[in-house]
This record gives C-alpha cells, structure tokens and sequence, in this order.
C-alpha cells in the first residue's frame, strides 16, 4: 500500500518512457530509418544520393519554417503566420528585384515579415491576446494586404534572383547548396535553445510562466523578441523556397504551414509549451518528406493519401507523447 | 445552550477514520448535533478539519464509523444528493458561476427566489438586482448570496465554513445575528470559523478535532477559549524540534526591510514590521488572515493598496517581481507548482533567475553556471539522482530547489512561505538549518509556517497576524505552541501590547 510498490507496477513501460523523455531523438531516428527503409523495399534501389540529395532539399524549407513552430510552441504558443510571412517576403523581393535591385529587394523584402513578427509579438506579449488568435489574425491581415500590393507592382513583373535560385535548386558534390543556409542556421537554433539565456527563457516560459514572473523574468520582453525572431526566420524561409520554386505567387508557401506545425509536433516539441528541441523538428521536417515522398510511390488517388498522411501523423504523435508522458 | 433529551440527533457522526495512502487524515472523529444547535467545529491547521467537512457532505467515503442525518446512513453521492439528504455547505469560496447572472445562478440550484430574496434583505444586501452578473459582485456580497441561497434551501443541517472572513463588521453582525435567530427557531449549524468571538457569541457547543481524532466536545461558556486552545494542543510539546543553529545575531540596530501600514487584496488591512539584517522574523498566522497577500506584496506580484515598503530606509515600490528581486527580496512561494518549472531539469531550475535579465539572453558561461548551481546542490544536499524532469523529485527536493535558485543567486532578503508543508521530518530539519545558517551569514529571512512548533526551532521572533493586522511580538524565547496559538486565535496576552 505503500507509494513505492504503486511505482514499481508500470515500471519496464515507464523505463521505457523515461528514455524516450531523456533521449527523445532516437525513436525518431528509428523511425525515419524504418520508413526509408519501407521505401526501398517497395521499388529498390530508389534510395541513392540524387535522391537523398532531393529529400534534402525539399525537407529544408519545411524545417525552417518548423523552426518559427518550435521556438513559439516551446513558450506554449504557435504562430499561424508564419507561411504568410514567407509568401509576403518572396513576394515582395521578387516584384522589387526589377525596380531596386537584388541586395535592396531583399531587404526590403524581409521588412514585412519582421514587422509582422514584431505585431504578433505586441499582441501576445503586451495584450496577452491568445497566440493562435493573433498569428491567426495578423496571417489573415497581411494576406490582405498582399493582394493590394500586388495590384500596385503587377505592371513591373517578378525576378527570382540567381543567387537565390542557385542556393534553392543548385547542387555541389551532390549536396543541395541550401545545405549552406540551413546547416549555420540550425545550428544556431539548437546551440541557441541549450546555451543561452534567451533559449532557456523560452522553455521556463512554456513550463511555468508564474514560476518566471518569480523569478524575475519579464515575459513580455520574451514574447517580443520571439515572435519578431519567428517572423524574421519565415521570411528567410520564404526566400529559398521562391529560389527552390521560381514561381512567385500569393499563396506560395501556404501549403508548408500545417506541415510546419506537423514537423514540431512528431519532432517531440510540445504544443502545451517547456519540452522539446529544434533537433527533433528537423527529423520530424525529413520524417514528414520521406512519408510523402512514399505516398506518393503508392499510386494512391489524392484523397486517399491525404487521410493516410493525416493518420500517420496521428499514431505517431500519439504513441510518442504517451511514451514520453508515461514518465510524468 | 438548550437542553436537550437524548433522542435521535440531527446528524450523528461517530468513529470516522480516513486514509490517504500512509497519511492518516482522520482516526477517530466524531460530531452529533440536536435540532436548533449550533456546533463550533474547532481544530489547527492539519487536525482534519476539511477531511471531516469533506466525509460529512458525502463528497469523501470514509474508511470506518458512519455518519448519519436524521437516523438515516450518509452515502458518497453528488452534490445534488447532499443537498437533497438535508445537509448544505457554505464554503469559503462562494459556490456561484461568475459568468450567470444571480437569477440564473437560483435557478441552477432550483432556489426559491421569494424566499432568497427575503434571506438577502434580512442579511443586509441593499439594492441587489436579480440579473447582475455574478462575476460583477464583490467577494463580501457573494458570500452572502451564497448563504441567502443556503438557508433559502431550508436546510436540516447547515454548515458555514469560516462564513465571516472577508466580511465587513456590519454584515458579519448581521450574518451572527441572523444565524441565531435561525438555530433558535430549530436550524441546526455546523460553524467552524477560527473566531473565539464570535464562537462564543452565537455557538451552543464546540467540538475540538485534533490529528483527526475528537478530543473534546464542551459546551460553550466563560473561558472556554482557554480549554479549547489546551485541547487542540494536547501534548506535542515534547516533540517540537530543537533549535541546534547558533542563534542568530537578528534583532539589532537598523531595520533591513521597514514595512508600514501595509494593506494588499481583500485580506491584508494594516501590517507593520521591521526584517533586520541576520534576523529570521517568523509569521504566525491561522489560514486566510492575509499572510498570501502579505508575502505576495513584498514579492512584486501583487500591488499594495496601501502603505510603505523600506529597504535600508529607502522607500520603494514594486509592479513587477523583478523589481523586488533588484531590491533584493526572493520569494519561495508556499505551492511548489508556482515555483517550478516541473518539466524542467533541476539544473535549469536553479540557474533560471540568473538569466532573467535582458543583459543575459547572450551565451551563457556554462562553466561558471555549473558550479553555481554544483554548489547550490551541494549545500542543499539536493538528492538530483533522478537527474531529467523536477517533477520527478520528491517533495522535499522539488522545495529544496525552488530554495536553491536563491542561494546560487546570491542571497540578500529571502521570503519563505510555507517551506515546509508537507515534506518530510528530515528535509524539514535540514530546512531550519539553513535558514539559520543563512541569517548567521547576514541574511534577512521572512518565514511563515503553518506548524507553530517550527518558530522557536527556526526564526528569532515572529509576529502574529490576525485578520490581516498585526497582533502580537513574540521573542523566539516565549514562542512556545500555547502562546503562539492564543495569539494566532486572537487571543491577545494579558499584558499584550503588540509591539
């Protein structure tokens, strides 16, 4: 009757689980090997280095963009605006490239995004408006927007530029030179998460706010800094996919938000906020490629796939967070 | 003070024990009431007061004895069933939707409007419209809402848990007046309130719990107060733990932190006392007397109604707690979940005020961050064996760590609320070592504990509140558990000029 001996009971599942929470990477690991192999077993010989190569290249983006999901979900929150932030930065470096040049349309480009950022973090941190709502709101604004900018610049045409297009498409040594952008950029993430005090914040935050407040941190000053560094990174994002696409359009990488979100989530990073990692996300961008690049192989009408694509996402968060929850 | 033939009471409670896994709440408690009684039920913080109420309303099974109302066996059931079966509660916070209106509210509840709100006017309530908000309502108008709602109900047994707090004096006559003219019409009421006052003004009987046991059912008369605090002390003297620390050099010269007439939330009223450098200044006080708004105001997070705040004679003012951490206050608040970040590593835990500031989001300097919190963990004996989440410590840890934050911090004025509620006899001593050990090195503590035995073995004086004003001094050397619990009962000395 004692605590001790209800402990012991479920003690192999919850050895299990305390593993996966103190190693939470090597499950996905497994898993992405697993389906990798899965793939090669139905058509051989498929899984070389053009096409590793390629998984690379498409997973990038998508793991960017999940970057701005985690930081935000680490504090508990999440930013719906992320993939309008990048639309809006491709956009709007394309159609200036003719009228102020490259390293200027750049520039300027990356602007709306950051302001954006700097909007979501004022109403989440100052107005305390619920983050999904007021990325929900400042994506849906800024949409707006877009199509009216649009109306003023249509005469001008759009230029994906070739340095951008070079860093979206090119390879080297058989390695997508995004590689380049992505390799500094998440290394920075993860270095930044564990050393220092901003990333530390981010997980105190999502774990306890009032236990912060305690101790002296301001959340306001957080937030603020988080959603514009959110809005900052989707921009940048933006701007390789349109090298990677070369097409400019209103809704260009809209389709990568939900995913974006998806990556986190099976990445291990908590939506309730204060656990996970950018490590796990960046598997969870390359788990995510792989199932669709396998679910593409199977012949299967759109529809079908979908709901496949939606049910895997749901068993595998599912299993991992009870795995990890066992050790609460 | 009627007298009364022993036919079947009104509710009968005899031999009821409850476990909590090894925590025994209840061994042997036991409560009878006669038609147009009122009970005192009467214990300290821990007797098994809420376990009691809990078993009597049917929301807790009880492990042994039974309760009966009316001859008839009391069974677990909602509390639409309890209200049916004759017994209603009023409990501390008010039992109303905050975001229906009051009629709507009634109507939940299937209240008789007519008669509630005859039961308003007589409680005093001007001017109240049946379809305000309950959410717009201030505290004291709710809780007599509450009890309009109870006795509107026509309740066999009615039960007020502490009905008076955070009442103005007019209402709380009212309320005392309105409840005897009820019991002496036949109402039958369980009051537990820590008021001897009132007690002694409206109650027939008090029953005394103590470690979950009924030691005494006296009938209430001139100098009841005295065998009542006797008996919720029993003899626990001998086990009061030992002050082993150098006694601390506290007391002397300038006042570190000078607080003046402080007032904060609904409870805090007027609160004055001087913290000096080296000095463990213990708080004394029953639940609810205003020591979380106390701790609270000093800590930044809630903002003082009035009154003054001194650090080293400079006065100053908090809206945030990063303000008072500058200031040098540290808080160690009394639910560990505030402090926390349980899913977290003890590491992170400790290290997080150290990073709080704009100045160092940057890198930070792992070496030197390692030994700071090696050091803090070394000095708290943190058992960090179960090195992942905090969650997955003990208590006694988890209380260690929220405690440690401050040490690797550095510590200047320390606030702690409660550090020892329930954790266990050894972490408590350890506990009591440090913050002695803490003063000796010119530190201020703060200390408010629920168990009166911890003021002489940790704090060099404490001062006692009572409804949120300041009622006594007590040196370490005369806070022994009688005195300390008469003064925390508002029960002053008789030589008693607070100091």
């Amino acid at each position: 009757m004692t605590a001790e001996t209800q402990v012991r009971e479920p003690l192999t599942l919850k050895r299990v689980g305390r593993f996966v929470a103190d190693n939470p990477l090597i499950p996905l690991v497994v898993l992405l090997l697993l389906l990798v192999g899965v793939l090669e077993f139905m058509r051989p010989g498929i899984v070389n280095e053009r096409w590793i190569g390629n998984t690379i290249k498409f997973a990038i983006p998508l793991a960017m963009l999940a970057a701005c999901q985690t930081m935000t979900m680490l504090t508990g929150g999440i930013d719906l605006s992320a993939a309008v932030a990048a639309t809006i930065s491709a956009f709007v470096m394309a159609t200036q490239v003719p009228i102020v040049g490259v390293p200027l349309a750049i520039c300027i480009g990356l602007l709306p995004a950051i302001l954006m950022g700097l909007v979501n973090g004022f109403g989440v941190a100052v107005c305390r408006v619920h983050p999904l709502i007021m990325t929900l709101g400042t994506g849906l604004i800024a949409t707006g927007c877009l199509q009216v900018y649009q109306r003023f610049v249509i005469a001008s045409g759009s230029v994906v530029p070739d340095g951008l297009a070079w860093l979206g498409t090119g390879r080297t040594w058989g390695l997508p030179n995004s590689l380049l952008l992505f390799v500094p950029m998440a290394v920075l993430i993860i270095w930044a998460q564990r050393r220092t005090g901003f990333g530390r914040l981010l997980y105190a935050l999502g774990s306890n706010e009032t236990a912060s407040r305690i101790s002296g941190v301001r959340p306001w000053q957080v937030f603020l800094a988080l959603y514009a560094l959110s809005g900052l990174i989707a921009g940048v994002t933006g701007l390789l996919y349109v090298g990677l696409i070369k097409a400019p359009s209103l809704s260009l990488v809209n389709p990568l938000l939900l995913p974006s979100v998806a990556a986190a989530v099976i990445g291990g990073t908590s939506i309730f906020g204060g656990r996970g990692g950018y490590g796990g996300t960046i598997l969870g961008a390359l788990i995510l490629t792989v199932l669709g690049t396998l679910l593409t192989l199977l012949q299967m009408p759109e529809g079908a796939r979908r709901i496949l694509f939606g049910l895997i996402i749901l068993t595998v968060t599912t299993i991992y967070i009870r795995l990890t929850e066992q050790s609460r | 003070m009627t007298e009364h033939e022993p036919q079947t009471s009104l509710l009968d409670a005899q031999g009821v024990s409850k476990k909590f896994g090894a925590v025994v709440a209840l061994r042997d408690a036991s409560l009878t009431i006669q038609k147009g009684q009122i009970v005192a039920l009467m214990g300290a913080n821990g007797a098994g007061k809420s376990t009691f109420v809990k078993v009597l309303t049917g929301a807790l099974r009880p492990d042994t004895g039974h309760v009966r109302i009316k001859g008839e066996e009391r069974r677990v059931g909602s509390p639409a069933e309890a209200r049916r079966s004759g017994l209603l509660p009023v409990y501390q916070e008010p039992s109303l939707i905050p975001d229906l209106s009051v009629a709507d509210n009634l109507r939940l509840a299937d209240t008789p409007v007519d008669d509630f709100r005859h039961w308003v006017a007589e409680l005093g309530i001007e001017g109240l419209r049946l379809d305000d908000m309950i959410g717009a309502l201030p505290l004291a108008t709710l809780r007599i809402l509450d009890l309009a709602r109870a006795l509107a109900a026509k309740p066999d047994v009615l039960l007020l848990d502490e009905m008076t707090a955070a009442l103005p004096t007019d209402l709380v006559d009212k309320v005392l007046r309105t409840v005897r003219a009820q019991a002496d019409k036949g109402q039958s009421v369980i009051y537990i309130s820590h008021r001897f006052a009132e007690i002694a003004q409206i109650c027939d009987r008090a029953t005394v719990l103590r470690d979950g046991e009924t030691v005494g059912d006296l009938p209430i008369a001139p100098g009841v107060e005295e065998q009542v605090v006797e008996l919720m002390l029993g003899t626990v003297l001998d086990k009061a733990p030992t002050r082993d620390a150098a006694t601390g050099h506290g007391g002397k010269g300038e006042a570190h932190v000078r607080v003046r007439h402080l007032a904060a939330g609904s409870k805090l009223e007027d609160v004055s006392l001087d913290l000096h450098r080296g000095e463990v200044l213990g708080v004394v006080a029953l639940e609810g007397q205003g020591q979380d708004e106390l701790f609270e105001a000093l800590a930044g997070m809630i903002k003082p109604t009035a009154g003054q705040i001194a650090i080293d004679d400079v006065p100053v003012s908090f809206s945030h707690p990063a303000d008072a951490i500058a200031a040098g206050l540290t808080y160690v608040p009394g639910d560990r979940a505030d402090g926390l970040l349980m899913s977290r590593s003890v590491h992170e835990n400790i290290a997080l005020p150290q990073l709080a500031r704009i100045s160092k989001w940057g890198a930070i300097r792992m070496k030197a961050e390692a030994d700071k919190v090696a050091a803090a963990i070394d000095r708290l004996q943190i058992d960090t064996r179960a090195m992942g989440e905090v969650q997955r410590l003990s208590g006694g840890n988890q209380q260690k760590v929220t405690i440690g934050r401050w040490i690797a911090a550095g510590v200047d004025t320390l606030l702690l609320f409660d550090p020892t509620r329930g954790i266990d006899v050894r972490t408590k001593r350890q506990i009591y070592l440090l913050v002695r050990e803490l003063a000796a090195q010119g530190a201020s503590v703060l200390y408010y504990t629920s168990e009166l035995a911890e003021v002489p073995a940790a704090c060099d004086r404490a001062v006692v509140i009572f409804n949120g004003k300041v009622v006594d001094v007590i040196e370490a050397a005369d806070a022994d558990e009688p005195t300390l619990m008469r003064a925390a009962y508002g029960l002053t000395r008789a030589e008693g000029e607070p100091a």
